[in-house]
């Protein structure tokens, strides 16, 4: 009987059409109410010691990336880096569930967990530096160009994981996308797709408490975004968004569904954006430095350093050597970025079409002629 | 009857202020003077926008007026129609040119059609507010020129001013009008600063006029927005040349002056558009055939545009070689002696 047929019999109403019934009991779709956490309980026992020490090289690292990205920022390398500090363990979970073949569908945001897949750190960082909007072949590396626009990717990401499954490939799809991201439309459409294709997706929303300077609660009146799940017909996963373990569990189930056909998941990762939207913003004017520090407390790497010591799983010389491999990363990227980029004006025109049109001849014609007497004139 | 821009009457009144503060400011003034405007958008109220046009207006007005809606274009827009259904005159924030796209759906097959379809019984006075057009350094989809989208749907008022004081004015007007304004702020000038007097307003033009910025006798250069200071800048170095150059400033895209332009372009014999948004099928192309019909008898050469080129807007490391500088407007100018 379903809760409909109950509640009707119970209200001495008559049982109501079949159509009215709800199709799918809505159960075991609804998410925890509290997020999903490993670290710090008795379930962090059962994580392999070496996935620990991984999750914890990567979210380290990760953090001095950011800090040398925004550092960049400042010495006008790059035009805009908008970090992921404090969500460092969503980004790099994400990138190590992932299997080769996979995709990854990042947004503006999620640099880190590209780099943490593997992508040359140079070439992700090429949109934000300004000399190109895709700095690398997606296709080489199974990474759809960092989106900009809100939310667009997530259909793209369906109907990837659409394709892979009618060639029969076990291929799966994951997207990126905030929590500001979750009200455009393109977000709804994306789920829908791919509730009624059991398209092989997962979804991970990073909520990081601000869409800009909008907090969650302005955003949305749902109990969580996770929640947002069952009216599409899919499982919502609430997940402690600090917690890399925890991450890597939810994110991990939600694959190894989607692969064996399951259908999508959406995953809800709580966290917090410790630094302001991009460098441009001022984030004094819409949050206190008393929440702040809350979030300080329940930093990604704290969580997994404590882990790690606790149970003896790494010393003092470990972390020492962990944190000098991040230095060393860093100090590679900067020395990298300070060289000028080579660029050629005259890719302006190279792909805008398959085949130039005689109008982009003619364009391109005329920024060469620009260029050498540009040229000319610098050697005068 | 050439369209001049008057001097602001009274001198002290006039202080420099930028474009940005104009714009504040004439929102400030539309929701002072009627309650039944109401400003909304992603970021506008606590943040105050991410240009800060719309700082203070939330502390000043309320949320109610001054509105952070949720992160959704079409859910913006598609309010603000019911909104203006209902009796109120939202002003919506657009945060980038290229974001906007979402919101396509409701502008073109509601906001611009609404009053057309209902024989005028529910007109929306809704004001969109696009900041467009590059030269910022922004990344990718922060730097679109759409103009030529907007112009190509009837029933949309489209303007763009190119000084504090018409940012100001031109604002006030679409807010009032009831008709649905696109209305696009250059945002390379929201920091160029300018004298103005706010409590002259009327010394703004009206939506729908051209204005000449420099009066000249060679040549016409038509032009709006971000690329009137390059024209004005072309039409100074073009003076050594012996070239006495008139800069016409479009203001209305939508709609179009055509008396001020045409009364110049017949005087002067010679007309270049230029726009940073691409040339092939682009506002230049209306404007050059306008022209054409208009003035061909008086025209001693073709009407040339010069556009930003017809590729998707460029990485911020490579803008300068799209945008249409002040050799590229002196260059089509020359191109104009084509029969000498
Ligand atoms: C369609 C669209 N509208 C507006 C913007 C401008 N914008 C860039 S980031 C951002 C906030 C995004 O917030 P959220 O989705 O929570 O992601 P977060 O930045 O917190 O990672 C906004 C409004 C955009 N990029 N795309």
């Amino acid at each position: 009987m379903t809760v409909m047929d109950q509640r009707a019999t119970r209200e001495g109403r008559p049982v109501p059409p079949p159509a009215w019934q709800p199709r799918t009991d809505p159960a075991p779709l609804l998410p925890d109410a509290e997020p999903h956490r490993v670290l710090g309980t008795d379930a962090a026992a059962r994580v392999d010691p070496e996935l620990l020490r991984r999750l914890y090289t990567e979210v380290v690292r990760g953090r001095r990336y950011n800090a040398q990205a925004t550092a960049l920022t400042k010495q006008g390398r790059l035009a805009v880096y908008p970090s992921t500090t404090g969500q460092e363990a969503a980004e790099v979970a994400a990138a190590l569930v992932l299997e080769e073949r996979d995709w990854l569908f990042p947004s503006y945001r999620d640099t880190l967990a590209a780099v943490a897949r593997g992508l040359d750190p140079v070439q992700a960082l090429t949109l934000l530096r300004g000399d190109w909007h895709t700095g690398y072949d997606p296709r080489e590396h199974r990474i759809a160009p960092l989106c900009t626009p809100l939310a667009t990717q997530l259909p793209h990401a369906v109907g990837l994981a659409h394709a892979a499954q009618l060639k029969g490939d076990d291929v799966v799809a994951l997207a990126m996308v905030g929590d500001g991201g979750t009200s455009e439309g393109d977000f709804h459409e994306a789920l829908n797709f791919a509730a009624v294709w059991q398209a092989p997706v997962v979804f991970l929303v990073q909520n990081n408490g601000f869409a800009i300077s909008v907090p969650l609660a302005k955003q949305t009146a749902a109990p969580s975004l996770a929640h947002k799940a069952v009216g599409y017909g899919m499982p919502g996963r609430l997940v402690d968004g600090n917690d890399a373990a925890a991450l890597h569990e939810v994110l991990s189930d939600a694959v190894s569904r989607a692969r064996e056909g399951g259908g999508p998941t959406l995953i809800e990762a709580v966290t917090y954006r410790m630094d302001a939207h991009t460098n441009a913003d001022d984030a004094t004017r819409y949050r206190t430095e008393a929440e702040v520090e809350m979030w300080r407390a329940h930093d990604p790497v704290l969580l997994l350093e404590r882990e790690l010591t606790g149970r003896g799983l790494i010393d003092e010389d470990g972390i020492r050597a962990v944190r000098d491999g991040a230095e060393e990363q860093a100090a590679e990227l900067r020395a990298r970025m300070n060289q000028d980029p080579a660029l050629d004006p005259m890719d302006l025109f190279g792909d805008v079409y398959a085949e130039q049109t005689p109008q982009l001849r003619e364009q391109a014609a005329l920024l060469r002629a620009e260029l050498d007497a540009e040229a000319e004139g610098e050697q005068a | 009857m050439t369209t001049v821009a008057r001097p602001p009457r009274s001198k002290p009144a006039t202080k420099p202020a930028t474009m940005a503060q104009a714009l504040g400011r004439a929102l400030r003034d539309s929701m002072a003077a009627d309650p039944s405007v109401h400003v909304m958008g992603e970021d506008v109220g606590t943040l105050g926008g991410v240009f800060r046009i719309t700082d203070g207006l939330a502390k000043e007005f309320g949320e109610d007026r001054c509105t952070d809606t949720p992160l959704a274009e079409a859910g913006i827009l598609g309010a603000a129609v019911g909104m203006a259904m209902y009796g109120l005159r939202p002003v919506v924030e657009m945060q980038f040119d290229a974001f906007a796209y979402p919101a396509f759906e409701q502008l073109i097959s509601h906001v611009a059609r609404m009053r057309n379809r209902t024989r005028g019984a529910m007109p929306l006075p809704i004001t969109v507010r696009v900041p467009y057009g590059g030269g910022i350094g922004g990344v990718e989809h922060h730097s679109d020129s759409s103009e030529a989208y907007y112009m190509a749907t009837p029933g949309l008022t489209v303007v763009t001013p190119a000084t504090v004081a018409d940012a100001y004015g031109l604002l006030r007007q679409s807010i009032a009008s009831d008709d649905p304004v696109v209305f696009l702020e250059p945002k390379r000038l929201y920091w160029t600063r300018d004298s103005w007097n706010p409590e002259a307003p009327e010394d703004v033009l009206p939506i729908g006029t051209a204005v000449v910025r420099r009066p000249g006798t060679s040549a016409t250069l038509l032009t709006y927005g971000p690329s009137v200071p390059v024209c004005l800048e072309a039409a100074e170095a073009a003076r050594g040349e012996g070239w006495d150059l008139e800069v016409v400033d479009l203001r209305s895209l939508v709609p179009f002056d055509d008396a001020t332009v045409t009364e110049s372009v017949r005087r002067t014999g010679r007309a270049v558009v230029v726009h940073e948004s691409g040339g092939f099928g682009g506002p230049g192309g209306e404007i050059a055939a306008r022209v054409t019909e208009r003035c061909f008898h008086h025209l001693e050469a073709p009407v040339l545009r010069v556009a930003g080129f017809d590729i998707p807007y460029p990485p911020p490391m490579l803008e300068r070689h799209h945008l249409p500088g002040v050799d590229r407007v002196l260059d089509a100018v020359a191109r104009l002696q084509w029969d000498q």
